[in-house]
């Protein structure tokens, strides 16, 4: 059975990067930025990634990164969902990091670029449609047909963190590129998610050094995208936790008809619900993390019983900071609405709740009828 | 005996050795259980004489592992669960020597099966406005009154039981404690007909019951306190229990699925996947409350546990009925019985879906359940109450 407990070492690290977070980028900070074209709070990512060593917990030490795992960077990505944090740390660290590192290579261009990205100094990001599944499908197109997927050389859509990367990693149809962001023209979209900026990407013309052929980038894809919606379920943990703590804190200080407004049965039964389901969310995103850990073989599974049921839970939770802090929820001023439209987004993103149920459904035999 | 409690490698050892000494297909059961009890095998937590080694929780795994693995008899958790899961840590906690010494042995073998004399018709899930009274008549107490939902009743030897001794005093502090003698002429156990058509439950009315002093629990007048320590017991235990993936009623519906592909529509298709995964959810969410208590870090989601256990059965068995068309019409089998056993996930859908209307009831509503959430987990004010300083003869009833 998967170790579902946090160890003392995933402990400090969580106490580090909260105490980065809230001296570099509280809400206050980020509030600040949301609307400029560079929302990622200054030296942040460094500090992070550099200092505490955050992106590099998936590469292998060999290769220039912590030698950790895939439990380590949940733990980091619940504190970045806590705090509604932008950092391309979903993007480069764990999906770009996690599609490099399934090429198995141990020397030259993907070894280089994983120490760069280990070591902060460089950021990559998929270029994919964010809410891209594991299977490889953005959200709304057909399983592939006889005449494989759609021609790579078209402009991606909404790729997020794009606007922060030196580095694309490009499938195309005989391969995966890695592509000079300073090649591919990045046209940013405002996006719902104001923290996690999005653009489309034209690399169409860029060229590009190839890192793996079709086979290979297939496979690696799946691979990151998998290590991403299973850590994704973390920080959707992270974010919800974050929203029911400020209600509960908001609605025992709110006085209305003369006393706290949480002392009414009705807000409390509310509150004490999404606690519930923020036991099972933690549960499960451990589950996730672990078992990605461990190669467990059971993981595409686990992964998708987190994903169908975090994505659910941590819009619930938003929605219900926003209605239960009245109209100061409404505020651009009051950070909810940053954890609302997050979460909202996080709920398309690496695949729908319902995507990753339909994946249960196959996982499991539970068919659709005929 | 040891001075220092003994690790996994000594466990093994003596489970080994227990095993070697009454070989369980040359032993009977009873004798079986017997020994292992005074092996210290039992339950490796508790303390040297008592069934158990001072061990810590989490290794008594390591000795079930040996045991099923030798084919060795277990007691049947089932039938006896009111003793093991309620009855036997509030012995512990608040037994004397003597009490504990009369009454774990033969609890845990289950020689003993026992029962839980707390709800009243007037006291469900506001427990502590109960009526019973117990008076103190020389080293003995007097108690007169009337228990409901007691399940087991009619087979137990032995009930906990609390009672109000002090009508005088707030609700909350005039209630004592005590192991009640179920053979007593002034007990009378009455089935209670329930929605199954079945009765799992009694009635239990108590009429001049005489209870030594030496079987109280606790101080008198302190017997709330001590009913915590059994109902934070019964709410782990309650939903608590170990399963495999589709374990539980999740797997009936599942099984049923795919066995019959006649059956199948979008909209069952959809609640069956979002059930499916909340039962996934929720084991795993069961096995990290007991990775917690392990590693001797209890946390409250014990609650959580028995929350979610009565949500999903409902859910699923509803479905399930749904699910099986013209068979969903049919009942099972509406004959009034006395069953021995505590049956969640047995019989029929139609049995199922009825029986686990009561999982959101029993051992606390989900409603009352969601206030100690709120309350106590998440530290939320409570409610304006109206009886908390009023002496609980001058309470409405």
């Amino acid at each position: 059975m998967s170790d579902l407990l946090y160890s003392e070492t995933e402990d400090d690290l969580r106490a580090a990067v909260r105490s980065l977070l809230a001296d570099r980028a509280d809400a206050r900070t980020v509030l600040g930025r949301i609307e400029t074209p560079d929302p990622y709070p200054p030296g942040l990512w460094e500090a992070l990634a550099g200092g505490i060593g955050a992106a590099g917990l998936l590469v292998p030490e060999k290769l220039g990164g912590q030698g950790a795992g895939h439990r380590e960077a949940a733990v980091v990505l619940e504190e970045l969902g806590r705090a509604v944090t932008p950092a391309p740390y979903l993007t480069s660290a764990v999906v770009a990091t996690a599609t490099l590192l399934a090429l198995g290579a141990e020397t030259g261009p993907v070894a280089e670029l994983l120490g760069a990205l280990a070591g902060g100094e460089r950021v990559a990001v998929l270029a994919v449609p964010f809410s891209t599944a594991p299977d490889g499908r953005p959200a709304g197109t057909a399983p592939a047909g006889p005449d494989g997927p759609a021609d790579p050389a078209e402009p991606v859509p909404a790729v997020a963190d794009a606007v922060a990367a030196d580095v694309l990693l490009v499938p195309r149809a005989d391969g995966l590129y890695a592509v000079d962001a300073a090649d591919a023209v990045l046209t940013p979209r405002s996006s719902l998610d104001l923290t996690r900026p999005l653009a489309l990407v034209d690399a169409g013309g860029a060229g590009g050094t190839r890192l793996a052929d079709a086979a290979a980038a297939g496979e690696a894809v799946r691979s990151g995208l998998l290590a991403g919606a299973g850590l994704l379920a973390s920080e959707q943990l992270g974010l919800a936790e974050w929203c029911l703590e400020e209600t509960v804190r908001h609605t025992r200080e709110r006085h209305q008809f003369n006393r706290p407004v949480g002392s009414f049965q009705a807000l409390k039964h509310r509150m004490a619900q999404l606690w519930l389901e923020l036991v099972g969310a933690r549960a499960v995103a451990r589950a996730a993390a672990d078992a990605l850990a461990t190669g467990a073989a059971d993981a595409a599974l686990t992964v998708a019983v987190a994903q169908a049921y975090c994505s659910k839970v941590a819009v619930r939770a938003a929605e219900e900071c926003v209605q239960l802090h009245g109209g100061i929820g409404m505020t651009w001023e009051h950070p909810a609405h940053l954890a609302l439209k997050r979460a909202k987004s996080d709920a398309i993103a690496l695949g729908s709740a319902g995507r990753h149920q339909d994946a249960v459904a196959a996982l499991v035999d539970l068919p659709a009828p005929a | 005996m040891t001075d220092t409690p003994p690790g996994a490698g000594e466990l093994v050892e003596r489970t080994r050795r227990l095993l070697a000494e009454h070989p369980p297909a040359t032993t009977g059961r009873t004798d079986f259980l017997r020994a292992r009890f005074d092996a210290g095998l039992a339950w490796v937590h508790y303390p040297v004489g008592l069934g158990g080694l001072d061990a810590p929780r989490s290794l008594q795994a390591v000795v079930d592992a040996e045991l099923a693995a030798a084919g060795a008899p277990d007691n049947d958790p089932r039938r006896i669960g009111i003793g093991l899961g309620m009855a036997a840590p509030t012995l512990l906690a608040y037994g004397s020597e003597e009490v504990k010494e009369r009454f774990l042995k033969p609890l845990w073998v289950g020689e003993e099966v026992w029962c839980q004399l707390f709800s009243e018709p007037g006291a469900g899930s506001d427990l502590a406005a109960l009526g019973t009274r117990a008076v103190r008549d020389g080293d003995a107490w007097v108690v007169d009154g009337q228990k409901v939902w007691t399940s087991s009743a009619h087979v137990a030897r032995w009930a906990i039981l609390i009672a109000r001794t002090d009508p005088e005093l707030p609700k909350h502090r005039g209630i004592t404690y005590f192991v009640c003698d179920m053979t007593d002429p002034g007990v009378e156990v009455r089935p209670l007909r329930q929605i199954t058509g079945e009765a799992e439950f009694n009635e239990v009315f108590l009429t001049g019951v005489r209870i030594p002093d030496a079987h109280r629990l606790g101080e008198a007048g302190d017997g709330w306190r001590v009913a915590q320590t059994t109902l934070m017991n019964e709410r782990v235990s309650i939903g608590g229990a170990r399963l495999p993936r589709e374990g539980g009623m999740i797997g009936k519906a599942a099984a049923t699925w795919r066995a019959r592909p006649e059956l199948r529509t979008h909209e069952l298709h959809r609640r069956l996947l979002d059930l499916w995964v909340d039962a996934e959810v929720a084991r795993l969410a069961g096995e990290r409350l007991r990775q917690q208590l392990a590693a001797g870090r209890p946390g409250p989601e014990g609650s959580a546990m028995k929350l979610s256990f009565a949500r999903l059965n409902q859910a699923i068995s509803g479905l399930e009925v749904e699910l099986l068309g013209d068979e969903g019409l049919l009942y099972g089998d509406w004959a009034m019985v006395r069953p021995d056993l505590v049956d969640f996930t047995g019989r029929d859908a139609g049995y199922r879906y009825l029986r686990s209307k009561g999982n959101s009831i029993e051992g606390g509503t989900s409603e009352v359940l969601l206030n100690i959430v709120a309350e106590r987990v998440l530290g939320l004010p409570a409610e304006p109450r109206n009886d908390k300083d009023v002496a609980w003869k001058d309470l409405a009833r």
